[in-house]
Formats: C-alpha cells, sequence, structure tokens
C-alpha cells in the first residue's frame, strides 16, 4: 500500500482538564474519502483542528505527506496541499465570489504577495477562477458580494475557494450542515466530482447524515467521548449493527427519509 | 466603471492644476495641505478601509516626516525637495519596523490603542529631547528646490502657490497612482480578505500578520511622506503633529470622505480643509461645530461623503417605493 498522505499516532487533545481526544491513532491513504462520525461532543471538530495544525495536540504526533504538522498553523499547511471548509460556512462578506476563489488561486500560486500586479489584467488568475466556479456552479454570482449570496451559495464558495489551493487532501467539517435534505446529495456530488476534476487525492469529512456517508465514504471512522470506537471499511461499518447502534443511532431503512 | 474612475481622476488633478490663478493666493494656500494630507491619508485608509485596522497613531508617522524634513534641510542644509521626500519615506519605514511589528499582532481596539500608545510616546520623545529635536519649538524647515530648480526670484508665498503647489499635486497624483495599484493587487486582496474574515483568509494561505505589517509599513511611509509636505509651507516641524489629537483629526478626515472607497481619503482631506477654513471664519467655538459634523456623520452617512449618491438614491427609491403603495405592507 502506497504510504498514508496523512496520519496520526496516539493523538490526545485537552481542554483544560477536559478530555477532547483520546489515542487517537489514523490513516489516510490516496483514493479514499473518510467519513468522521459520532455523536455531538464526540471531538470531531476538535480532531480536524488538530488535522489542519490548528490545535496543537497534547499527546502524540500528527503527520502530513511525512512531516510533522502539530501546531504548523493554517498558512503553512495550504502551502504544503491541505485545505478545508468549514462547519460553519466562513465567507468574506465584502469580497465577490471571484475575488473569494482568487484569494486560494494566488496563494496556491504563489503570488499572493505581490504588491504591484493588476489582479484585473491577470488572464490566467480569471481563467482560473472562472474554472473553479464553473465546477460550483457559481459563475452567475461571480460578481456579487459574497454578504449577497444564498447560503447554499455560500457553503459552495467555502468550499471552491478552499478547491483553488489545489489541495492533495481536503477536510470537509460538515459540508451539508444547514442545507434542506433534498439539497445535500446534490452538494456532495458536487463535492467529489470537483474532488476527482481537482486532482484531489483524498477526502476526510465529518458528517452526520449516514445516508450521505453510506454513498460516499470508501471508510468510516466513528468517535465517540473522544475516542474511535471504530475504523472500518464503508460496508463492513454498515453491516456491525453494534457499531452503528453506537456511533449513529438506529439506522433508518433506505428510501424512508427525504 | 473603470474607465469613468480614470476619466474622473484626470478632471480632479486637471481641476486642481487650472485652480490657482482662478483662486487667488489665499485660496491656493488654503488648498495646499489637501495634498499632504491626501497622501496620509491614502496611506491611513491602506490600513482603514482597506485592512479594517483604526490606527489612532498615524500623526505620528506626519510628524516623523516633517523632522526629517527639518533635519534634512535644516540640519544636514540638503535642499533637494526629492530627498526630503526620500528621507521622510525612510523615516517613516523606520519608525514604523518597531512600531508595526508589535501592532500587527491586533486587531480592532486593541490595535487602536497600540498605535495610541505609541503615538503619544512619540509625541512625549518629540516634546522632551529638546537637544535633538528642539522640544516645544519644534525645528524649523527650511525652503526646499524642486527638481534642483531654487526659484530665488519668487518670495515665499508666490513659491508656495506656484511651484510647489503644482509639486505637491503632481507628488500627489502619482501616489495615489501607486495607492491604486497595491489595492488592486495580490497583496491588496489579501488584506481585504483578511479583514473580512482572517480565520478563513489564513486557510487559504493568506499570511495574515505578515500582511497587516506590510501594510502598516506602507500606511508609514505615505503619512511621513506627506507628513512632509505638509511641513514646508509652515516651516516648521513642530511636536503637536505627533499629539494625539492630530491622529484623531486624521481618522475624521477619512470618515468624512469615506472609508470605504478609494478616493474617500482625499475628499476628506479637501473637504475638511475648506470646512475648517470656513467654520473658523464664522464662530470661535469652530471646534465645537466639526464635532457636530462628525458625530452627523457618523450617524447619518456612516459611508461618508464619497457614500452620500448612493445612500441619496436608497432614500429616494424608498420614498418612490412608499408613494406608489400607499397602504404599507404588513410586516413579517
Ligand atoms: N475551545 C474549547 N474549550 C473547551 N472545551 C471545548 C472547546 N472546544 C470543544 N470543546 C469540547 O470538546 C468536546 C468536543 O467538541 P467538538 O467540537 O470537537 O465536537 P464535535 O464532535 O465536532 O461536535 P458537533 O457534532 O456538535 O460538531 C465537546 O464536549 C466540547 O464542548
Ligand atoms: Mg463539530
Amino acid at each position: 500500500m502506497s504510504p498514508p498522505l496523512l496520519e496520526t499516532y496516539r493523538v490526545g487533545r485537552r481542554y483544560g482538564d477536559f478530555v477532547a481526544l483520546r489515542d487517537v491513532t489514523l490513516r489516510v491513504h490516496p483514493g479514499e474519502t473518510v467519513a468522521i462520525v459520532g455523536p455531538n461532543g464526540a471531538g470531531k471538530t476538535t480532531l480536524v483542528n488538530v488535522l489542519t495544525g490548528l490545535l496543537r495536540p497534547s499527546e502524540g504526533w500528527v503527520r502530513f505527506l511525512g512531516s510533522d504538522i502539530a501546531g504548523a498553523g493554517p498558512v503553512r499547511l495550504a502551502q504544503l496541499g491541505m485545505a478545508r471548509a468549514f462547519q460553519l460556512v466562513q465567507v468574506f462578506p465584502e469580497l465577490t465570489a471571484a475575488e473569494t476563489i482568487a484569494v486560494g488561486a494566488l496563494a496556491q500560486a504563489g503570488r499572493g504577495r505581490r504588491m504591484l500586479a493588476s489582479l484585473g489584467a491577470d488572464r490566467a488568475l480569471r481563467a482560473r477562477v472562472e474554472e473553479v466556479a464553473a465546477v460550483f456552479g457559481l459563475g452567475p454570482v461571480l460578481h456579487r458580494p459574497a454578504r449577497e449570496l444564498s447560503q447554499g451559495q455560500k457553503k459552495l464558495l467555502d468550499v471552491a475557494s478552499a478547491f483553488a489551493l489545489r489541495p492533495t487532501v481536503i477536510l470537509l467539517d460538515e459540508p451539508t450542515s444547514g442545507v434542506a435534505t433534498a439539497d445535500k446529495h446534490g452538494i456532495m456530488a458536487t463535492l467529489t466530482e470537483a474532488a476527482r476534476r481537482a486532482g484531489v487525492q483524498a477526502l476526510l469529512l465529518v458528517e452526520h447524515d449516514i445516508d450521505l456517508v453510506e454513498t460516499y465514504a470508501t471508510r468510516v471512522v466513528g468517535l465517540r467521548g473522544g475516542e474511535v470506537l471504530a475504523d472500518l471499511p464503508v460496508r463492513a461499518f454498515f453491516a456491525d449493527e453494534e457499531v452503528t447502534a453506537a456511533l449513529v443511532g438506529r439506522r433508518p431503512a433506505r428510501g424512508a427519509q427525504g | 466603471m473603470r474607465g469613468g474612475a480614470l476619466l474622473a481622476a484626470l478632471a480632479a488633478v486637471a481641476a486642481l492644476a487650472a485652480a490657482p490663478p482662478l483662486l487667488g493666493e489665499y485660496r491656493t494656500t488654503l488648498l495646499l495641505p489637501v495634498f499632504g494630507y491626501g497622501v496620509a491619508l491614502l496611506g491611513l485608509n491602506l490600513l482603514f478601509g482597506y485592512g479594517g485596522l483604526v490606527s489612532f497613531g498615524h500623526a505620528m508617522f506626519v510628524a516623523a516626516g516633517a523632522y526629517a524634513a527639518a533635519v534634512v534641510t535644516g540640519v544636514w542644509r540638503i535642499e533637494s525637495f526629492e530627498a526630503v521626500l526620500l528621507a521622510a519615506a525612510a523615516a517613516g519605514l523606520a519608525l514604523a519596523l518597531p512600531v508595526g511589528a508589535l501592532c500587527a499582532r491586533y486587531t480592532k481596539i486593541f490595535f487602536g490603542m497600540l498605535t495610541l500608545a505609541f503615538g503619544m510616546l512619540f509625541h512625549s520623545f518629540l516634546f522632551k529631547f529638546y537637544g535633538l529635536t528642539g522640544g516645544d519649538q519644534g525645528m524649523r524647515v527650511r525652503r526646499p528646490t524642486l527638481l534642483g530648480l531654487e526659484f530665488e526670484e519668487l518670495d515665499k508665498t508666490a513659491f508656495l502657490v506656484g511651484p510647489y503647489y503644482w509639486y505637491c499635486l503632481a507628488v500627489a497624483a502619482l501616489l495615489a497612482l501607486l495607492m491604486w495599484r497595491i489595492v488592486r493587487s495580490p497583496f491588496g486582496l489579501a488584506l481585504r480578505a483578511q479583514r473580512d474574515n482572517p480565520r478563513k483568509a489564513e486557510y487559504l494561505g493568506v499570511e495574515v500578520r505578515r500582511t497587516r505589517f506590510v501594510a502598516f509599513l506602507v500606511s508609514a511611509a505615505f503619512g511621513a511622506v506627506g507628513g512632509a509636505m505638509l511641513a514646508v509651507p509652515t516651516g516648521l516641524a513642530d511636536p503637536e503633529l505627533a499629539y494625539w489629537t492630530h491622529s484623531g483629526t486624521l481618522v475624521f478626515m477619512t470618515l468624512l470622505g469615506g472609508f470605504a472607497h478609494f478616493a474617500g481619503p482625499l475628499l476628506g482631506a479637501l473637504a475638511y480643509v475648506l470646512l475648517q477654513d470656513w467654520l473658523m471664519s464664522l464662530t470661535p467655538y469652530w471646534r465645537l461645530l466639526l464635532g457636530a459634523v462628525l458625530a452627523l456623520i457618523v450617524l447619518a452617512c456612516p459611508q461618508g461623503l464619497m457614500g452620500l449618491p448612493a445612500l441619496l438614491r436608497a432614500r429616494l427609491a424608498a420614498r418612490r417605493r412608499r408613494a406608489a403603495a400607499p397602504h404599507p405592507a404588513p410586516a413579517e
């Protein structure tokens, strides 16, 4: 098997006395879509924060592409090829959709520091922005400020700007939260298609909707109380009734939802 | 839109260039500080409007530029105004390196208070180090040469309302062009991105603290160059230039013009200078009226003079809607 892209070893994280993560060891390999599931407060967002270098683990280590990234910080990780979208949608209210995507595209091209280059005259940048926007269906709102977009469009823009970094790995914390059930599959289909086209090698997502997990994930990591209860290929995960009952509650019959 | 902005800019420069003979000596002298303030405020607004960082210490850089002009012309006896402007920019940068390194770690009120504190420190330094800075007496700024020309035949006023006026107009126009490029560069975009959402910006690879620091340096250099331009007409570098109320005045000018627009600070400088002259001619209580104007802007037109057209359009549209629908729709 090829070496893991992203790897944690016995990671623990405490907030004061409270243990939010304990002994988390996991690996993400190329080609995988790993879903992190678990009840509220299980430590999913904390794990994503540790994986993206925002939080330094209290114990253990985290490696991305073979190098230690504990507390490396988001800028360094963006440069290394890791991108992230947040649980609560994050946009730049006064920037247009095109400008938002351009921020990521410029960083990826290593041109984000230039002070005298004209953005308006940069054809390559415009082409790249339009290409990313098209994948996410944002073409029609490209020149509208983000604050004017609908919630769904903001969500797509948040993710689109992360894709503009051409990441190797992308972490999505509840990409479909706050979106109507009917639209969830659409968003996930867009995301996975975008990831395939952008050459993203692995996707890691936190997701509550188990129907989506079953459709899109290749592997499921179940967290509870900060500990890994299960780390199984998607079929094995859903075949194990004890595990599914403990982690995602009773599984609704397919088709009974939405 | 872009063509429109260029036309408006050219028209403004042409009108200002043609103004001195039409306005006469007194009013032209009145206009002179607009250029120095305009340049200083372009710098302030890079931080304020584009970076979301309100500095209450910007006057320290204006003062640094004025003292640089005094040292270059008075102590070193170098008369070239080009050398003065370069020295001012260098002085602004030198002061901004340590101050900015600290301030760029903070935002909002913390940034504001920290810049205020450094401004006060710098004022005390200018005030107390009598041997170096002349203390409360300040330092004399001697009349410079422009592009090597001395203009010996002109008396002070004729020099100021003639060659000096046009020279400053040209410097202000060039620096405005430079700032226009900066705010429309990848750096300018990163600066606006961190203003709107620093966390998200970091995840998109923006080095937030570095971006703020560089903006701080540029802002300081513009402030200092503006300060040197202001010091020639008065002939004096005075510690009061660095006093915190002067920093407040700079923020006021920017608000008056509109911090959300590129041209806001330039218009603000012009409007402030004219407003102050008018109010001073009306009453000795002009400061009171100036305060009232500031309150009015913040309450009624937070986008400043540049935001006025949009505000009026919105009001008008609302009135027309009300006229079209006599019965107000029930609240949702
Ligand atoms: N900054 C913090 N300080 C103290 N406790 C925290 C902090 N952040 C999270 N926690 C606690 O750590 C635990 C794990 O939180 P986390 O946000 O990782 O959960 P989650 O699995 O993402 O939950 P959700 O499904 O609600 O998003 C929770 O009990 C939470 O209250
Ligand atoms: Mg969470």
